[in-house]
C-alpha cells in the first residue's frame, strides 16, 4: 500500500482547496498513510487547517525564511529532501503545483504522471491530453518514486473535523538565491474564487470592451458567482488574466457556468468540461459552444443580458 | 549574453480536431496538418526579439524527434533563428530525457538561457522547463507573460493563478512561456529561401549519452465522455424558468 506525500499550497494566510482535493486522490490510491507537507516562513495556521483534513495522518512543517514565497528552485530540494519515506508524492495542477512539482520529479530522477483524473490502481492513472480531446490511461514504473499532479477539478474536496498531529522537519538543504520575489499583482475581488466557485459566469470577445465587460460583474453579483473569460477576451484588455478558462488558464468545475458571446473553441471548452449545468448565450446559432451546452439560447447578449440580470435580481 | 537555446517541437496542429484512433493506440496523425508547438513559437519569437536587441548573439532552434521535425526546425529558421539542431529519436521521448537533452546542450553550447514553451500541447505535461532547471541547477520562471534582460539577469512577469507574479532571475536561466508573451512574426517567402542554407545538424539521442527512463508507460486512449445533447429556450423568461427548476437559481 501507498504511503503518501501531499505538498500543501498556500498564500501564508490560507490553505488552498486544492490541498483538500489531493487528499480525496491520494485516499483513491489506497494510501494508507497521508502526510501533507507546508512550507512557509510562518507555517502554524496553515498547518492546523490541513490537520483539520479528513484522511490527513500526519502534517510535516517546513518553516525557513526562504520559503516565503513558493519559489520552485528554493522549495523543491526541501521536499525531495523528505521524500524518502513515501512511494507517491502529490501537488494539485494548479500553476503553484505544475511550477514545483516536475522540479521535484527531476531531484528524484523521475519523470512525473501530470493531470491525475481518475486513479485505476496504485501506479495507474487517467489523465487528458490534446487538451481533453483524449483520455490516455499511463502506468507509472512500480520501482520508482511516483510524482504527479492532481487535476483539482476531477477531484472533491475532503471532508474536515479531522485533527491530525503537526510536527516540525528541519531539512538543512542548501538552498539556491538566484531567483528573487519581486511581488504579486492580484486582481482584488470580493467576489467568489473562480476556481471553487459553484456557479460562473464567463464573457467573450463579443463583450467588445471592458466597459461592456461590466454587465457580466452585474450579472455575477446577482447570482453571486465567479467571474471566468475567454482567452480572447483576456487578450483584448477587457478583464485580468487570471479570469481565463481553458487549456491554458484555469480548469473549473462548477455546478453553473453561464457561457455569454463565447464561440466554445476547444480551447476554452476542454477548461469546463466537468461543468454541472453549462448555459450558452450566443447570437450565432451555429457556434459550437451549442453542441456542449444543456441549455442554449440563440440571442444578442445585449438585449438579454440586462433582462437576465433584471429577472434574478 | 552568447546563445539562446530555443525548444521546437513538431505537435499537431492546434486547429486540428483531434480523433482517438479506433483501436485506442493514439491519435490520428496521418495526413493531419502539424506545426510548431504555439507556445513555442512564442519562445523562438521572445529570442528573437532579444538578440534584435543587441543582447544575444546567436538563437538556436532545438527539437527532440522524428527526422520530420526538420520541417518545424526549417520554419524556426525562416523565422530567424541562427541554426539548428535536431536530435533524433525513434518514437516519443519522456520528458525527462527530453529535459537531459536540453542540460547537456546548453552546457556544451554556454547558452544564457533556454526558452521553452509553457506546455507542449499535445501530450499536455507541462514537465520539460521545471526538469531542466532541476537538472541543470539554474533558476527557472515558467509561465513568462512578460520578460525583460538587464545585464546578467532577467526580470519575469509570471502568469499564476492569483494573477502575475513578477521574479528576478540570474543568468543562465529557463524561462517557459504563455500565450500572451508577444505575438510571433510571420513567415516571409525569401526568408524560406534563406532558411534552407541555414546549418541544421542531426545528433541521435545516443550520440548525446542519453538513456530513457524511468518512463511512465502509456496505455490505451479513450474519447472523453461527450456531454449530452441539451435543449435550446426562445428568450431569456424561459431561460430562468428552467434555471429555477433545476434548482441552480
Ligand atoms: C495554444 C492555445 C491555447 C489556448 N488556450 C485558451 C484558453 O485557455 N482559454 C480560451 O478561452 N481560449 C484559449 N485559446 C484561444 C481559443 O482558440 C479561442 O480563440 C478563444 O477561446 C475564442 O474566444 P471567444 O469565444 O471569446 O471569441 P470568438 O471565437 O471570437 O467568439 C465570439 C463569439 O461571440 C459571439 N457573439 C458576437 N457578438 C455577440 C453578441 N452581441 N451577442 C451574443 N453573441 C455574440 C459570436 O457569435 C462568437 O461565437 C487558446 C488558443 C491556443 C492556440
Ligand atoms: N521533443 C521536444 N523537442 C523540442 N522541445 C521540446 C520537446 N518536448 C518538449 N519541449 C519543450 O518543452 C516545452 C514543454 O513541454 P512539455 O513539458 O512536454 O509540456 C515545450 O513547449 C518545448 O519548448
Amino acid at each position: 500500500m501507498a504511503r503518501i506525500l501531499i505538498v500543501a499550497e498556500h498564500d501564508g494566510s490560507a490553505l488552498n482547496p486544492s490541498t483538500s482535493k489531493c487528499v480525496s486522490c491520494a485516499a483513491a490510491i489506497d494510501g494508507v498513510e497521508i502526510d501533507v507537507v507546508v512550507l512557509g516562513a510562518s507555517v502554524a495556521d496553515i498547518a492546523n487547517q490541513c490537520a483539520a483534513i479528513d484522511g490527513v495522518s500526519r502534517v510535516r512543517t517546513i518553516e525557513r525564511p526562504e520559503n516565503e514565497h513558493p519559489i520552485a528552485a528554493v522549495q523543491a530540494p526541501q521536499v525531495a529532501a523528505i521524500c524518502d519515506d513515501y512511494s507517491h508524492v502529490l501537488g494539485p495542477s494548479t500553476t503553484f503545483g505544475r511550477d514545483l512539482m516536475p522540479h521535484v520529479a527531476a531531484l528524484l530522477g523521475v519523470n512525473q504522471v501530470s493531470d491525475i483524473m481518475s486513479v485505476e490502481g496504485p501506479q495507474t492513472f487517467k489523465r487528458p491530453v490534446y487538451a481533453g480531446n483524449a483520455i490516455v490511461t499511463v502506468e507509472a514504473p512500480d520501482d520508482a518514486k511516483l510524482v504527479a499532479t492532481v487535476r483539482i477539478a476531477s477531484w472533491p474536496a475532503a471532508a474536515g473535523g479531522n485533527a491530525a498531529p503537526v510536527e516540525a522537519v528541519t531539512v538543512d538543504t542548501a538552498v539556491p538565491s538566484h531567483t528573487q520575489y519581486i511581488g504579486l499583482e492580484a486582481t482584488a475581488s470580493d467576489r467568489p474564487d473562480l476556481q471553487t466557485a459553484a456557479r460562473v459566469v464567463a464573457g467573450g470577445r463579443a463583450f467588445g470592451s471592458a466597459e461592456k465587460f461590466e454587465l457580466l460583474y452585474e450579472l455575477a453579483d446577482v447570482l453571486g458567482a465567479g467571474v471566468g473569460a475567454t482567452r480572447a477576451a483576456v487578450d483584448a484588455g477587457y478583464c485580468p488574466n487570471d479570469m481565463q478558462v481553458g487549456q491554458t488558464g484555469k480548469i473549473i468545475a462548477p455546478e453553473l457556468y453561464v457561457a455569454i458571446g463565447i464561440s466554445g473553441a476547444i480551447q476554452h471548452m476542454t477548461g469546463i468540461k466537468d461543468a454541472g449545468t453549462i448555459v450558452a448565450i450566443n447570437k450565432d446559432e451555429d457556434a459550437l459552444i451549442f453542441e456542449a451546452a444543456d441549455i442554449g439560447l440563440v440571442a444578442d447578449l445585449f438585449d438579454a443580458l440586462p433582462e437576465l440580470i433584471e429577472a434574478l435580481r | 549574453m552568447e546563445k539562446i537555446i530555443v525548444g521546437i517541437k513538431r505537435v499537431v496542429d492546434y486547429n486540428v480536431r483531434v480523433r482517438v484512433r479506433s483501436d485506442g493506440s493514439g491519435v490520428e496523425t496521418d495526413g493531419v496538418k502539424m506545426s510548431i508547438n504555439p507556445f513555442d513559437e512564442i519562445a523562438l519569437e521572445e529570442a528573437l526579439r532579444i538578440k534584435e536587441a543587441g543582447k544575444a548573439s546567436e538563437v538556436i532552434a532545438v527539437s527532440i524527434g522524428t527526422p520530420e521535425a526538420q520541417q518545424q526546425l526549417r520554419t524556426g529558421l525562416a523565422m530567424g533563428a541562427d541554426r539548428a539542431i535536431l536530435v533524433t529519436v525513434d518514437g516519443t521521448v519522456d520528458p525527462l530525457s527530453i529535459a537531459r537533452v536540453f542540460k547537456v546542450l546548453a552546457e556544451k553550447e554556454g547558452a544564457g538561457l533556454v526558452l521553452l514553451g509553457k506546455q507542449a500541447i499535445d501530450g499536455d505535461h507541462s514537465q520539460v522547463p521545471q526538469m531542466l532547471a532541476a537538472l541543470w541547477g539554474r533558476p527557472q520562471a515558467t509561465f513568462a507573460s512578460g520578460m525583460s534582460i538587464d545585464g546578467s539577469k532577467a526580470r519575469v512577469q509570471r502568469e499564476v493563478d492569483a494573477g502575475i507574479e513578477t521574479v528576478e532571475v540570474e543568468l543562465p536561466a529557463v524561462i517557459s512561456v504563455d500565450l500572451r508573451l508577444n505575438e510571433p512574426r510571420y513567415v516571409k517567402l525569401p526568408d524560406i529561401m534563406k532558411a534552407k542554407k541555414k546549418p541544421l545538424e542531426e545528433i541521435s539521442i545516443a550520440d548525446l549519452g542519453i538513456e530513457a527512463g524511468p518512463v511512465v508507460t502509456e496505455g490505451s486512449y479513450a474519447s472523453p465522455e461527450g456531454r449530452q445533447r441539451g435543449v435550446r429556450v426562445d428568450d431569456v423568461s424561459a431561460l430562468v424558468n428552467l434555471l429555477n427548476e433545476k434548482g441552480l437559481v
